[in-house]
Formats: structure tokens, C-alpha cells, sequence
């Protein structure tokens, strides 16, 4: 089962969420996995202390030319079909592979056998245990893009086929997603069964939610939200977001209550269900509540 | 002509609530959000909308179902699953290389141009802004934030304007980088949060790798004391000078609630702390060091 962790802004929570979830779910005899899709900026890892057992480079698809074979002046077929711009005529074919989207279209293209497939680094992608208490342990995946690389969705496709490949498959996987609703995003909600948006009653928070939920809804994908720092802003505002989820039929998941201990606990990198156990009973009720909508949003046929 | 951008690696640290603050203070200034992906600062800026300009980039599979012959071989060779089962395209996985089209035995895909999005040239109250809003599931969002600095330096040579204030995107990819090129000043805004401070790491780690200068503005400096100490080693450490220090308040959300900056909403108070943050700024864009407090 695979439950993505969405919203439209960044410093909604998402993290906050998919540790405490996975780290709950764990203690409860579950089988989990919290795969860290933030490429970009990867935070699970701080809240939850996973040990690293496993270190792979993740490499992208890139052309190499064999200049021997290239048919040269007259062909360029490869130059003429690359929409990137990743190969050029320069008196021979030169690629530039950080342009590259890994499409093979040029070896598919190219007469005479003259482009191999090589491949580059994006990045790492990690896998780990990390220990919750009570002798359970969390599996992790995450994956950290290169200082200065400009594409994150092919690094993050390989994470998802990482959890989506033994011993993974087995229990819940939660997806920890990038904020936003470009390519980043739509990678990695590919596939996921369910997903949790997690929004702030403000403007920003209201305003990327609808993003957000458009996103949800292009993929369609079934979706609810989390009100995270419940009533942090005027009650006026709470309101206008309650009354827009209701019109648009959006099952509220859970609320969690604006509290200052609760941010220096977030702060300091600790699990919320462990600085204030009270929360704990609110992350047992989400996850029933996602069950009962994933349920009735497949019709039924849920087996979790 | 000065280009001063607001980037945080981290979304959530006041990013943009900092730069409106910014922009209803210091000197006369085009206002940029290359935030296209979730645009914000128009939020609190309202502009008014002069001009609006389709944003094409790349292109897009399109299948003619009559000359489908359902032979599959698109959907083996498309790298992006965006071929799905009985070889129905799935548009917001495509990323229009054009692979299914090159392969297509019955001539029943074409490639089209594709629509991404849009950008505004707009009149705000703190001066002209440049902004756009990708579409929904859409790529290219670097090409996008290019367009939209591009048009800000425009207008700042038009209007005979020394500086560009600029909302940046969240993360070290694609759009920060297409951000962050070639800017006269990066200012990094963080929380003491071991989560803020990680990405901080990341981001000075991105301005150094592409040569612009940065300077830290720590937020929500009191939600924890010893975090707030780490971050302040951190900059002495990393030499990139730490140039104010925000407390956490109410302000912000009641001001975002009214739509207005900080400046605004209580002027006596906010003011003087960003008009000391621009001298700051300004000083270090020169070349110079922050003016003493």
C-alpha cells in the first residue's frame, strides 16, 4: 500500500506528518517503509536517526557518442531529434548530458549504431533501519540529489522503484513529497493509492492547497486533507477553509492544534508522539480515517 | 542594475512574507516571484494585471486514436510511463521528447507545442512586478523563472530602475538554479530548526557552487534558543554574514490575513528593522561589508 504525504507549500508539515505516522504505525506492529521523495531537501532522516545500511549511486540514462561509427555531416538525425538540446553538431556530435532527459530517442534514431547507452550520477539514494522503541524498526529510503543538478524527477523515479521492489512491497510504504505541483510532485504521487494533503489555515496555505488539490485531482488520484496548526490564525480564516473543503467534498482527515511546544519539539528534530504523547491518539485517528477513505474511495475493494 | 534574490532551500521560513516586507521598504525596485510553482507574493503584493503573456515550452504527444493500431510499440518504448494500458496517453507524464512519434509505425502521434503556463507584467503598490503561475503538472518551471527575470530586467532598464527584489523558488533544483545564476545577492532565510538548518547547508553549499554572494536573515529566531545559537556559529563559521535576526509573532499571519506586508501593518515596529536590513544589503551588493548596527 502506498500513501503519498503532499501539499502545495513547503512548511506545512509533511515531514512533521510522515515521521510521526511511520514511527506510530511501526510501534502498532505495522510493516513500514517512509521513503524521503524530497530529493531536494531530504529531512526525515533527523527526526528518525536511521541507521544506513545501504549506500547506492543513482545514475540517469545518457547517450555516448562512438565518433568511429557517427556517419557524420550528412546524418545528424540524433542532433535534428533531440528536443533537449543534449546533442549538438560541432563538427562531430557532442552531447551535453545535464541537459539529457534520458528518453533514447537518439540511439532509437541513430542509423548506424553510433549511440551506447552510458549513464551519470544524480545523486544517492540510501536505505536504512531506523529503531522506534518498543524492538520495532522503520524501514527508510532516501534519496539526496547532487549539489548543482537541475532534474530531480529521474532521482526520484528511481527511489519509487526502489520501494516499489522486495522487501519493500511488503506493509505501508508513506512517500514524504516535495512541495509544489510541478514534475518533482507529479513523480512522485505516480501510483500512490492514497494521499494525505497537509495545509495551514492561512492565506499561502489555502491558496497552495487548491494547487494542490487540482494536481489531485488531473492524476485522479483519491485525496483528503490534514489542517495542520488548527487555529493558528484568525477564527475567520479557519472558517473560509472549512467551508471551501465542504464545498468541494474534501474529507478532512485530521486537525492538528497550532501549539508552540509542539513547534520546539518539531524545532529540536524530536517525534511529536514522543514530546507530547497526547498526539499520539490524534495520529491512531488519521490513519483509521485514511482507511475508511481509501476504502470508500476504491469502492470497497481495499485490502490493506 | 542589482539583483537581490530571496531564497530558503526550506519552504515555510517566511520566505515570502520577508520579501513583501522588503518590497514595501528601501528603494525603488521591480518586484520578481520566480516562486512560479507557488506563486505567494501576489497574495500580499495585489497587483494589477497589465499584461498577460501565454508561456510555451517543449512540447506534447498527440494521438490521433482513428490511425491507432494498438500495436503497443509506443508504450514499450516510452521511458516515462506515460503510455498507459490499451495505449492511452497520459499527458502529465509525457515529457514531450518525442520518442513515441519517431517510433509510431501508423503516423497516429504528432508532437504539438505546449502551453505551461503564463507570466504578468502588473502594477503593484511598492512598484512594477513581474510574476507568472505554471500550470498545474507542468514542466520547464526553470525556462519559466528565466522568462520571468528576463522581463523584470526590462522593465528595470525601462523604468530607469537600480533594483530587482526578487521571491525565489523553494529546493536547490531546477528553478532555483534557473533563479540564482548570475544574481548580485543571494539572502538566505532560515528558522532554528535542525531541518532549516540542514537545508541552509544545502543552499549556501548551491550559491557557492554558482559564485553569488550570500547572506543569512534568521527568522523565528526565539522558538529555540540553542538551535538559534547553532545557526549563528554556522554563519561565522561558513563566513556568510548573519544580517538580522526576527522573533517569532503574530504579525505575520494577521498581516498575511489582511493581505498586506509587515511594513504595513505596523509600521512603527517593522520599518526601521527592514530599512537597516536593505542598508545591510545594499552595502554587501557594492562589494562592501553590512553597515555596522
Amino acid at each position: 500500500m502506498q500513501i503519498a504525504i503532499a501539499s502545495g507549500k513547503g512548511g506545512t508539515g509533511k515531514t512533521t506528518l510522515s515521521v510521526n505516522l511511520a514511527a506510530r504505525l511501526c510501534r502498532t506492529g505495522h510493516t513500514v517503509t517512509l521513503a524521503d521523495c524530497d530529493v531536494e531537501e531530504p529531512n526525515s532522516h533527523i527526526f528518525l536517526s536511521p541507521a544506513w545500511t545501504r549506500t547506492d549511486e543513482a545514475h540517469a540514462p545518457v547517450p555516448r557518442i562512438i565518433q568511429d561509427r557517427c556517419v557524420g555531416t550528412d546524418c545528424r538525425i540524433c542532433v535534428n531529434e533531440c528536443r533537449f538540446k543534449a546533442l549538438a553538431w560541432m563538427g562531430e556530435v557532442m552531447d551535453f548530458p545535464e541537459l539529457c532527459h534520458g528518453c533514447g530517442l537518439c540511439m532509437e534514431a541513430c542509423p548506424a549504431g553510433a549511440i551506447v547507452e552510458a549513464s551519470r550520477v544524480m545523486g544517492i539514494i540510501n536505505h536504512g533501519t531506523a529503531d522506534t522503541g518498543n524492538g520495532s524498526s522503520l524501514r527508510m529510503l532516501s534519496g539526496t540529489l547532487r549539489i548543482g543538478e537541475a532534474m530531480s524527477p529521474p532521482l526520484i523515479r528511481s527511489l519509487l522503484e526502489e520501494a516499489a521492489s522486495p522487501p519493500y512491497t511488503e506493509g505501508i510504504v508513506l512517500r514524504d513529497c516535495p512541495p509544489g505541483t510541478s514534475c518533482p510532485v507529479i513523480t512522485s504521487l505516480e501510483g500512490a493509492d492514497y494521499t494525505i494533503l497537509v495545509t495551514e489555515p492561512t492565506p499561502f496555505g489555502m491558496h497552495d492547497l487548491r494547487l494542490a488539490v487540482q494536481t489531485l485531482r488531473l492524476l485522479g488520484q483519491p485525496f483528503g486533507v490534514v489542517v495542520n496548526r488548527d487555529g493558528m490564525s484568525a477564527e475567520q480564516e479557519g472558517t473560509v477553509l472549512d467551508g471551501w473543503l465542504l464545498e468541494e467534498h474534501i474529507p478532512v482527515l485530521a486537525r492538528f492544534p497550532y501549539s508552540r511546544a509542539a513547534a520546539s519539539a518539531c524545532a529540536e528534530g524530536t517525534l511529536l508522539i514522543d514530546a507530547l504523547p497526547e498526539t499520539t491518539a490524534r495520529y491512531d485517528a488519521l490513519w483509521k480515517e485514511v482507511l475508511t477513505q481509501m476504502t470508500r474511495a476504491t469502492g470497497g475493494s481495499l485490502h490493506a | 542594475m542589482r539583483e537581490i534574490l530571496v531564497i530558503s532551500g526550506k519552504g515555510g521560513t517566511g520566505k515570502t512574507t520577508i520579501t513583501a516586507a522588503l518590497a514595501a521598504s528601501g528603494p525603488a525596485k521591480v518586484i520578481a516571484d520566480c516562486d512560479v510553482d507557488a506563486a505567494d507574493l501576489h497574495l500580499i503584493a495585489r497587483p494589477d494585471d497589465t499584461a498577460t503573456t501565454p508561456f510555451y515550452s517543449g512540447q506534447r504527444a498527440v494521438f490521433d486514436s482513428e490511425l491507432c493500431t494498438q500495436c503497443g510499440i509506443c508504450q514499450g518504448k516510452c521511458r516515462f510511463n506515460a503510455i498507459g494500458s490499451g495505449v492511452r496517453h497520459r499527458a502529465e507524464l509525457c515529457e514531450g521528447c518525442g520518442l513515441c512519434a519517431y517510433v509510431c509505425p501508423a503516423g497516429a502521434i504528432r508532437m504539438t507545442e505546449r502551453l505551461c503556463g503564463e507570466w504578468y507584467h502588473s502594477v503593484s503598490r511598492f512598484g512594477p512586478m513581474v510574476h507568472a503561475a505554471l500550470g498545474i503538472g507542468e514542466e520547464n518551471s526553470g525556462k519559466l523563472v528565466t522568462t520571468v527575470r528576463t522581463e523584470s530586467g526590462k522593465v528595470a532598464k525601462e523604468q530607469g530602475l537600480e533594483i530587482i527584489l526578487t521571491d525565489g523558488p523553494p529546493g536547490i533544483g531546477c528553478p532555483v538554479i534557473a533563479s540564482l545564476t548570475n544574481t548580485d545577492l543571494a539572502l538566505l532565510v532560515t528558522e532554528p530548526t535542525r531541518s532549516a538548518l540542514h537545508d541552509l547547508e544545502r543552499i549556501a553549499e548551491l550559491t557557492r557552487h554558482f559564485r553569488v554572494p550570500a547572506a543569512v536573515v534568521l527568522n523565528k529566531a526565539d522558538i529555540h534558543a540553542g538551535l538559534a545559537d547553532e545557526v549563528r556559529a554556522w554563519c561565522r563559521q561558513a563566513n556568510i554574514p548573519l544580517l538580522a535576526e526576527f522573533g517569532w509573532s503574530d504579525d505575520c499571519t494577521r498581516a498575511q490575513l489582511l493581505g498586506l506586508t509587515l511594513v504595513e501593518f505596523r509600521r512603527e515596529a517593522w520599518l526601521p528593522v527592514f530599512e537597516s536590513l536593505w542598508r545591510d544589503m545594499l552595502a554587501l551588493t557594492q562589494g562592501g561589508q553590512p553597515l555596522p548596527a
